[in-house]
C-alpha cells in the first residue's frame, strides 16, 4: 500500500541481489549498494575481471560496510603473535579463514590477490576448508593490510585465536586413508593368494609359499589397521559397558588365532582372508561415517561469537585491547554494528542495542545513560563508550556457559550398541550349547571348532555396517539439502524424536526481515509525509523501522517536537497536531491490548489508524506446522513478548502450547521438565544465543542459520534457513533410516543363520566362509544404500 | 606349479608399488583438498592488466 513499486528490476553485477534503485552505475553495471561498486572498482583498476566472467555475479553483498579501523588492534605485535604461522623478520606466513568463498571466482580471485597488494607474495587456498595459506612481505606490507586487502575485495577473513584446530581434524583424516589403504592392499591380495586354497588345485611347496604369504600379509592388517577396534573395545568394556567394537574385536581375534593354528598345525589355510575383508570393509564404513564438514563448526561458544580485540580508553586515549584483557572498570568504545563483550554501564551516546541473537526480542532496545547494557546485544547506529562493571567471564551471558549443561557430553546410546549387547549375548549362550553338545558326545576336536567357527561366522559386522552405511549415506544426502548433521548418531536420535521446541525470532520468523502493516483510513501523500516528518525526530527502534519503510523524503518542518520517553512523540506540523505512541498515550478506546509492536497514529484529535510491526514468517510456515503437528506434540518458546500470541497458536493448534518473555536459563528448565516429566524426546530448533542452553539440554539441538557463515550456537545440527520449510521430510527421512537399519538387520540375521548352520556342525569350510562374509557385507551395504536414496526420492530431498 | 610363485610375487610387487603411491599422495596432502586443483588447472594465464603494477589499494571500503 505504502510502498512504491519498481517497475525494473536490476540485479546487481556483484552479488546479484536486486537492486532497489538503479543510480548505482558503472560500466553500464548495476551495482546494490556502493561497497559492491568499490569492490568492482578495485578488481577493475587492477585488471581482475575475469572474476566476473569465471561465474555470474559471484560477490558477496556489501550492504553492511566495514568500519575504517575494525582492523586496527592488528597493529599490536602481541596479537598478531598469536595469529600467524611463522615469520622470519622479512616474509610472514598466516592463515586467513574466509567464510565467504563458495566459488570459483572466489578461488580464482583469491589466488591472484597479490595483484592488488603487492606485499603479497603468495596466497595458496584451501577450498574445503575455506582457509587461505598467505605468504607476505614484512617490509612491503602488514599483517592488518593483508586482512584490510582481502576485506577490500569482499572476502572479510575471520579472526578469532582459536579457530585454528584444524590440522588435528586433518591427521586423523589422514591417518584413517593410511588404514583403508593398507587393508584394502592387503584384502584384495589375501583373496588372489587363497584362490588357489578354495579349488585343492595347488598342493605342497606352492599351497605353503601362498600360506606364509598371506599369514604376512594379514600383520599389519591385526596390527595396524585394527587397532581402533581393540582400543574402542577395552575403552568401553573399561566403564562396563559392552559397545559394538567388543564382539567384533572378539572376532578378528579369534578368527586370527585360529588361522595360526590351521596353517601351523592342520595344514588349513585358515580364515585370514575373511578377517582382512571384515576390517576392510569396516573401516570403510567407518570412513564414511566420520567424514566431518571441516568448514561447518558445531562447537562455537560465546567467544568466537565475540570480537577478538575492543578499543579500551588508557591515558593516552583509545588502544585496541584483546578482550580477555578487559578489566572492571575499563571504559570501552563499541561501534556501530559491534557486539558488547562484558556487562556495562552506558557513559556516552545513543545506545540502540540489538539483543536478537541473546533475548529473542526482535526490535532494538534503547537505553539511556546510566543504564546497564548486557554482554552479547549489538549496537546499532552511533558509537558508544561504556564502563565495564563485570568481567567478561562473569558477564550474564557467559555464566550461561558454566551450567551444568555445557560440561557435560551427551552419552550416546544408540540403539545399536543396545541390539549388539543382546547379539552378543545369545552368541555366547549359543557357542557354549553347541560347545558343551560337542563335549558331552565326546568329539572335542569338533568342540573347538565349533566355538571358534561360530565367533567368525557369526560376527556382527554386517549389523554395525548396516548403521554405519544407512547413517553415512543419510547424513550425505542431508547435507545435499543443506541440513548439516554434527554426527551420524544424530540421525538416530532425530528418528526418536517426538516433542519439537520451537524459538520464535529468527527460527519460525525470518532474522532480519519486519513488515509493518497499516491498519486505518487511507492517508494522502501530504500526510504520510507529515507522519514521516514527526518519525524523523525520534531515534526510538519503532519510529525507524516504520520510517524506513515509508522510504519518503521529508519535506516539512516540524515545530513544538515533543518526546514522552517511553510514552511517544507529538509535534505541530503544517498546522496539524500529531501524536505519535503507545495506545495509551493516544488515548485510543480501542483495544486495550498491551502491545509494544503497535504505533498509533494522531492527526487532530482524529486516531486515523496503526503501524504494526509484525514479525515476517518463513514462507509456507502454516504448512510445515500443519504436517508436524499430526505427528508430534509442539511447543513455541520466545523471549520475545506475546504481540504474536493469537497468530502463532491459530497455526499451532490449541492442544499445543506457547510461551513468551522466556530467559535463556527459562527455556533450558523448560526442555528439562519436558524431558523428565513427560518422558519426551525433545527436539529444539533454534537460532540465537539465548537458546543455546536449551539446544544442548534437548535430545536433538537444530540451529537454524541464514547461511552456514554466520554465527550458530553450539548443536548437533545446523539448518540452513533457506530449507527450512523441507523440516517434516527432513524428520521423516530420519525415521525411514530406523526401518532401513532393521529391514538390514534381518538380512544379515538370515545369513548369520546359513553361517551358523555349517558351523554348529563344525564343518565350516575356508571356502564357504570367504563366499558368506564378504556377501553378507555387501549385500547389506548395496542395500543400506540403495534403501536410502529411494526413501530419499520419495520425501522430495 | 612354481611359475605361480614368481608371477604372484610380481603382481604382490606391483600391487604393493600402487599401495605406496597412494600413501605418498595421502601424505602429500593430496586429498585435503579436492576441490581447488582441478578448477586451478582450469584458469587462464592472461594477465591483462590495463593500470598494471601501481596497485595501491589498500583503503578500506567505509
Amino acid at each position: 500500500m505504502l510502498i512504491k513499486s519498481n517497475s525494473i528490476v536490476q540485479n546487481c553485477f556483484h552479488c546479484g541481489d536486486e537492486c532497489s534503485n538503479t543510480s548505482i552505475v558503472e560500466d553500464e553495471h548495476y551495482f546494490c549498494c556502493e561497497g559492491c561498486k568499490m569492490v568492482y572498482g578495485i578488481l577493475n583498476k587492477t585488471g581482475l575481471c575475469n572474476y566476473y566472467l569465471l561465474s555470474n555475479n559471484p560477490g558477496v553483498t556489501q550492504k553492511i560496510q566495514i568500519r575504517k579501523d575494525k582492523f586496527s588492534f592488528l597493529d599490536d605485535n602481541s596479537i598478531v603473535e598469536k595469529l600467524i604461522n611463522f615469520t622470519d623478520g622479512k616474509q610472514t606466513n598466516c592463515m586467513l579463514y574466509l567464510p565467504q568463498m563458495h566459488c570459483n571466482s572466489c578461488l580464482w580471485l583469491l589466488e591472484n590477490i597479490h595483484r592488488i597488494n603487492n606485499g603479497i607474495i603468495a596466497c595458496r587456498v584451501n577450498f574445503q576448508n575455506k582457509e587461505a595459506f598467505v605468504t607476505f612481505d614484512n617490509n612491503k606490507t602488514s599483517y592488518r593490510s593483508v586482512v584490510e586487502t582481502f576485506t577490500s575485495v569482499g572476502y572479510e577473513p575471520h579472526i578469532s585465536l582459536h579457530s585454528f584446530n584444524g590440522n588435528a581434524s586433518n591427521k586423523h583424516d589422514k591417518k584413517s586413508l593410511y588404514k583403508l589403504g593398507i587393508a584394502g592392499f592387503c584384502f584384495a591380495n589375501i583373496m588372489m593368494m587363497s584362490l588357489p586354497e578354495y579349488f585343492s588345485i595347488s598342493t605342497g611347496f606352492t599351497a605353503l609359499t601362498f600360506r606364509y604369504v598371506t599369514l604376512l600379509l594379514s600383520l599389519p592388517v591385526l596390527f595396524y589397521c585394527a587397532t581402533d577396534f581393540f582400543v574402542l573395545a577395552w575403552q568401553g568394556l573399561k566403564k562396563g559397558y559392552l559397545n559394538i567394537d567388543a564382539p567384533i574385536a572378539l572376532a578378528i581375534a579369534i578368527t586370527f588365532c585360529r588361522s595360526l593354528f590351521e596353517i601351523f598345525f592342520k595344514n588349513g589355510n585358515g580364515y585370514l582372508d575373511s578377517m582382512s575383508g571384515i576390517v576392510f570393509l569396516m573401516l570403510l564404513g567407518r570412513m564414511l561415517q566420520q567424514r566431518t564438514y571441516r568448514s561447518i563448526s558445531f562447537d562455537r561458544d560465546f567467544t568466537s561469537f565475540f570480537p577478538i580485540a575492543i578499543n579500551v580508553k588508557r591515558n593516552t586515549g583509545f588502544t585496541p585491547i584483546a578482550i580477555s584483557e578487559i578489566k572492571k572498570d575499563d571504559t570501552i568504545l563499541v561501534y556501530d554494528n559491534e557486539i558488547i563483550p562484558a556487562d556495562a554501564i552506558l557513559l556516552k551516546g545513543k545506545a540502540s542495542i540489538d539483543y536478537s541473537f541473546v533475548s529473542g526480542e526482535s526490535l532494538p532496545v534503547q537505553k539511556q545513560i546510566g543504564e546497564i547494557v548486557y554482554a552479547g546485544g549489538k549496537q546499532l547506529g552511533e558509537k558508544i563508550e561504556l564502563l565495564v562493571v563485570k568481567d567478561v567471564a562473569q558477564s550474564y551471558l557467559t555464566s550461561l556457559w558454566n551450567k551444568d549443561v555445557f560440561k557435560h557430553k551427551k552419552t550416546q546410546h544408540p540403539y545399536i550398541d543396545i541390539i549388539s549387547k543382546y547379539f552378543t549375548l545369545a552368541l555366547f549362550i549359543l557357542c557354549f550349547a553347541a560347545a558343551s553338545f560337542w563335549l558331552v558326545k565326546g568329539e572335542y576336536t569338533l568342540m573347538w571348532n565349533t566355538i571358534t567357527t561360530v565367533l567368525i561366522v557369526a560376527c556382527p559386522c554386517a549389523l554395525l555396517l548396516a548403521a554405519t552405511f544407512t547413517n553415512g549415506n543419510a547424513v550425505r544426502i542431508l547435507t545435499r539439502n543443506k541440513f548439516y548433521i554434527r554426527h551420524p548418531n544424530v540421525i538416530e536420535d532425530l528418528a526418536k524424536i517426538n516433542h519439537i521446541v520451537f524459538d520464535k525470532t529468527g527460527t519460525l520468523t525470518h532474522n532480519k526481515k519486519i513488515n509493518v502493516q497499516w491498519n486505518g483510513r487511507l492517508l494522502n501523500d501530504t500526510e504520510i509525509n507529515e507522519v514521516a516528518t514527526l518519525l524523523a525526530q525520534s531515534n526510538h527502534p519503532l519510529s525507524k523501522v516504520v520510517l524506513s519503510h515509508l522510504n519518503i523524503n521529508i519535506t516539512n518542518a516540524i515545530n513544538h517536537f515533543k518526546n514522552h520517553i517511553g510514552f511517544g512523540i507529538e509535534g505541530w506540523i503544517n498546522e496539524k497536531h500529531i501524536l505519535i505512541g503507545s495506545a495509551a498515550f493516544v488515548k485510543t478506546e480501542s483495544v486495550a491490548i498491551n502491545n509494544t509492536s503497535k504505533l498509533f497514529v494522531k492527526i487532530d484529535n482524529e486516531i486515523v489508524g496503526v503501524f504494526e510491526i509484525v514479525n515476517v514468517y518463513r514462507t509456507g510456515l502454516n504448512n510445515i506446522l500443519f504436517k508436524l503437528k499430526r505427528k508430534f506434540a509442539l511447543s513455541v518458546i520466545s523471549g520475545d513478548n506475546d504481540a504474536e500470541k493469537n497468530n502463532l497458536q491459530n497455526m499451532l493448534g490449541f492442544s499445543n502450547k506457547v510461551f513468551f518473555n522466556m530467559k535463556p536459563d527459562e527455556k533450558l528448565d523448560f526442555i528439562k521438565k519436558l524431558q523428565n516429566e513427560k518422558n519426551y524426546n525433545v527436539l529444539m530448533i533454534g537460532d540465537g544465543l539465548n537458546d543455546a542452553g536449551a539446544l544442548k539440554q534437548s535430545n536433538v539441538g537444530i540451529a537454524v542459520t541464514e547461511g552456514n557463515n554466520n554465527f550458530s550456537p553450539a548443536s548437533d545440527a545446523i539448518l540452513d534457513a533457506s530449507v527450512f520449510s523441507k523440516l517434516p521430510n527432513f524428520l521423516s527421512f530420519t525415521q525411514s533410516t530406523k526401518t532401513i537399519v532393521y529391514s538390514s538387520f534381518v538380512v544379515s540375521v538370515l545369513y548369520n543363520i546359513i553361517g551358523l548352520f555349517f558351523a554348529l556342525q563344525g564343518t565350516l569350510s575356508p571356502m564357504i566362509a570367504a563366499i558368506l562374509m564378504p556377501a553378507s557385507s555387501i549385500s547389506i551395504i548395496l542395500l543400506t544404500y540403495g534403501m536410502s536414496s529411494i526413501m530419499a526420492k520419495k520425501y522430495k530431498l | 606349479m612354481g611359475i605361480f610363485i614368481i608371477i604372484a610375487l610380481i603382481s604382490l610387487c606391483i600391487a604393493g608399488g600402487f599401495l605406496l603411491a597412494f600413501l605418498w599422495s595421502v601424505k602429500d596432502g593430496q586429498y585435503d583438498d579436492i576441490y581447488s586443483p582441478p578448477n586451478r588447472i582450469l584458469f587462464d594465464n592472461d594477465q591483462s592488466k590495463p593500470s598494471s603494477s601501481s596497485s595501491e589499494t589498500n583503503q578500506l571500503s567505509s
